[in-house]
């Protein structure tokens, strides 16, 4: 368990992977603040849920602004994406002790962040992968 | 320390607003974790044609869903600007130190009315 500051914060690490890891949440974080939550309200409050369908995504990646959307999705998938695992791994260190639930659950999460990651790094580029009528 | 006893204590722990600020970041983002890896395979399946994906969008556009997005607002607004005061005072102690319980109500306050906001929007 890693003993937390009085801020609710985690202490920083003193070198190594470890120390990389905290650094990249930080400056990864930083950047995923801006473009997470313009992402949020700009799909829930500017689009709106209910209007969003297929034709959305298609506007949005083969509009005018489609090169555009796609590279500001992609820099946003790997940061969030590899935050959020990274986070998981925290949690599971934090609190799996035994050492083979703990290489178990990890092994797991390295397979579902190479699997998911690529799936949404071929989407971005490969789409539309059907014929747009 | 097993799951079990690390949920009884987070919750009768006193630790303060450090305690509750760290175990609000580590539930709001398991959340929006498990969010992203879904939202990531949804958009996926627009390789299955319009069809396919305007079918699994019942879940965004369904009523009982629409709870667990009004949470996901509150929790990507919450780890967002609570992590960004995480930074400030990583980075800044001296300055920040004295600020960090202020800001953390603050943190508070504005996510639960961007989440409203958005609840608004939603119904």
């Amino acid at each position: 368990m890693t003993y937390l500051s009085e801020t609710g914060g985690r202490p920083r690490p003193g070198a190594g992977f470890a120390l990389w890891s905290w650094f990249f949440m930080r400056i990864s974080g930083l950047i995923l603040i801006f473009l997470v939550l313009f992402h949020l309200f700009w799909m829930h409050l500017y689009i709106g849920l209910d209007n969003i369908t297929f034709e959305t995504i298609v506007n949005r990646w083969t509009g005018p602004l489609g090169a555009f959307w796609r590279m500001y999705d992609l820099i946003m998938l790997v940061f969030a994406f590899t935050h959020g695992m990274n986070g998981v791994r925290w949690v599971i260190e934090d609190y799996v002790r035994q050492p083979g639930w703990r290489l178990a659950l990890i092994s797991t999460l390295v397979v579902v962040y190479v699997v998911v990651l690529l799936a949404g790094i071929y989407i971005i580029f490969a789409f539309p992968v059907v014929e747009l009528e | 320390m097993s799951v079990l006893e690390a949920v009884w204590r987070g919750v009768t722990y006193r630790g303060g607003i450090g305690h509750w600020a760290w175990l609000l970041h580590r539930v709001s983002g398991i959340g929006v974790a498990v969010f992203l890896t879904l939202h990531i395979l949804d958009i996926f399946s627009t390789a299955f044609g319009p069809e396919v994906f305007n079918r699994l969008l019942f879940i965004y556009h369904s009523i009982f869903f629409r709870p667990f997005l009004v949470m996901l607002v509150f929790g990507v607004t919450y780890h967002a600007l609570n992590g960004l005061r995480l930074i400030l005072v990583d980075f800044w102690p001296g300055l920040m130190t004295r600020y960090h319980k202020g800001m953390w109500y603050v943190i508070l306050v504005i996510s639960l009315i961007a989440t409203v906001i958005n609840a608004i929007a939603m119904f």
